[in-house]
């Protein structure tokens, strides 16, 4: 990747630099800069862990449909084989997949929640 | 919707109110919500009945100018979930809110609804039928909200005597002062007929417990509490695997919305940078929802 400066940086600029304008902003101008530093971090995370959340997931929704695809189309038959009933919270090792990509992504989206 | 804080200078010698208006077209047939005059009436309603409400002053009539809009008495206190469940101003009555909630509760599911008001009736099913329609029309394709959509359809409880709900019943629309708890059950306008035990479970809804995940009830307190305060004002007994159910159905049903936030930053209805950051809230329900088809109802 591109360095000098490499996104990750210029992602933490942009919000550094909202930070600093915030104190002089309207109530309402002043919480939307909150939520854009925040959906910054959340780029942020995602550009440091997203690429190894994603292959997490393909590697486990492969388990359980026991074939090898990308991420939309894992993840449609998943979808489209619990809707039709044929995978349940009883089938071996699909809330175990599901719970470790939902760690993940939340490590991304929210870090703090719990 | 607006809300107006003024003072007011009359017979009753100087008064805080508050101004709930409707700013724009109301349509009572598409409307999740009810009507301003029914939110009042309801508010006077379960008033009458104990529960802790704002006193209603006045609602609005077309000599008023106002369009739909009503008068309230202004109280006092905390909404902000975050305190409530952190600060230690609160430390001396945590404690016993829990108990609070489910005795007012109790107070609200035995108000019978006011003559003349009419109100839409909700059950498991159609709140299921409801929010899986909604997370379809996103497009989006989330495994996580379809087993949580097919379990609870396996799950439904059995019908309950429908009552009348608050049906919003959670941090943030309930406001609590520091020695005296409870003080005012507020943001009616989702109020409908249902299953008691959804608004038990809404508060128990994990995505309003502020960093205290150990603490079941909006982050203050414990299932136990809950049910004794809603037996101990006459509540029905309810199972506590029925509130459970009500409160995945909330995890599912937040999930949902924050999908359709996300959705009307994408179509254009609302390019606010918090639109599509409520959408990324989805996985904290997500989170929520595999913990609880893991433990079981």
């Amino acid at each position: 990747m591109i360095t000098h400066p490499r996104a990750e940086e210029l992602v933490e600029a942009v919000a550094e630099w909202i930070d600093q304008i915030r104190p002089g902003l309207d109530p309402r101008n002043a919480f939307l800069g909150r939520v854009a530093v925040n959906a910054l971090a959340t780029v942020g995370r995602e550009l440091a862990k997203g690429a190894a959340a994603e292959a997490t997931a393909v590697a486990r929704m492969s388990e359980v449909l026991g074939r090898s695809s990308n991420y939309d189309d894992l993840s449609g038959e998943l979808c489209a084989r619990i809707r039709a009933g044929s995978l349940t919270v009883e089938t071996p090792g699909l809330l175990r997949a599901l719970s470790e990509m939902a760690v993940a992504q939340l490590a991304i989206d929210q870090p703090s929640y719990g | 919707m607006e809300t107006w804080t003024f003072g007011f200078e009359g017979k009753r010698g100087p008064e805080r109110l508050i101004l709930r208006r409707r700013s724009g077209p109301f349509d009572p047939g598409a409307a999740r919500s009810i009507s301003l005059a029914t939110e009042a009436a309801l508010i006077r309603a379960t008033g009458a009945r104990g529960a802790p409400v704002p006193p209603v002053r006045h609602i609005c009539d077309q000599a008023d100018g106002l369009g739909e809009a009503y008068v309230m008495g202004r109280v006092d206190g905390e909404t902000l979930g975050k305190r409530i469940v952190s600060d230690p101003r609160f430390d001396a009555v945590r404690g016993d809110l829990a108990h609070q909630c489910g005795r007012v509760l109790a107070q609200v599911h035995a108000t019978p609804p006011p003559e003349g008001v009419v109100l839409k009736t909700i059950d498991g099913v159609s709140e299921l039928d409801r929010y899986e329609e909604v997370y379809l029309s996103t497009g989006a394709s989330r495994p996580i909200l379809e087993l949580a959509f097919q379990y609870l359809r396996n799950h439904l409880p059995e019908a309950a005597e429908p009552v009348l709900l608050h049906g919003d019943f959670r941090n943030g629309n309930l406001m609590f002062d520091p020695q005296a708890g409870l003080v005012a059950v507020l943001d009616w306008e989702l109020s409908h007929i249902g299953d008691p035990a959804e608004d038990l479970g809404w508060i128990c809804t994990k995505s309003w417990r502020f960093g205290r995940p150990d603490r079941p009830v909006g982050g203050f307190g414990d299932y136990a509490d809950l049910l004794a305060g809603y037996a101990a004002a006459g509540g029905r007994p309810i199972e506590l695997s029925r509130v459970r159910f009500w409160q995945m159905l909330g995890s599912l049903r937040w999930g949902v919305i924050c999908l359709n936030m996300y959705m009307s930053w994408a179509n254009g209805t609302d390019r606010s940078v918090e639109r599509p950051m409520i959408g990324r809230r989805a996985s904290e329900t997500e989170a929520d929802l595999i913990a609880l088809l893991e433990e079981g109802l």
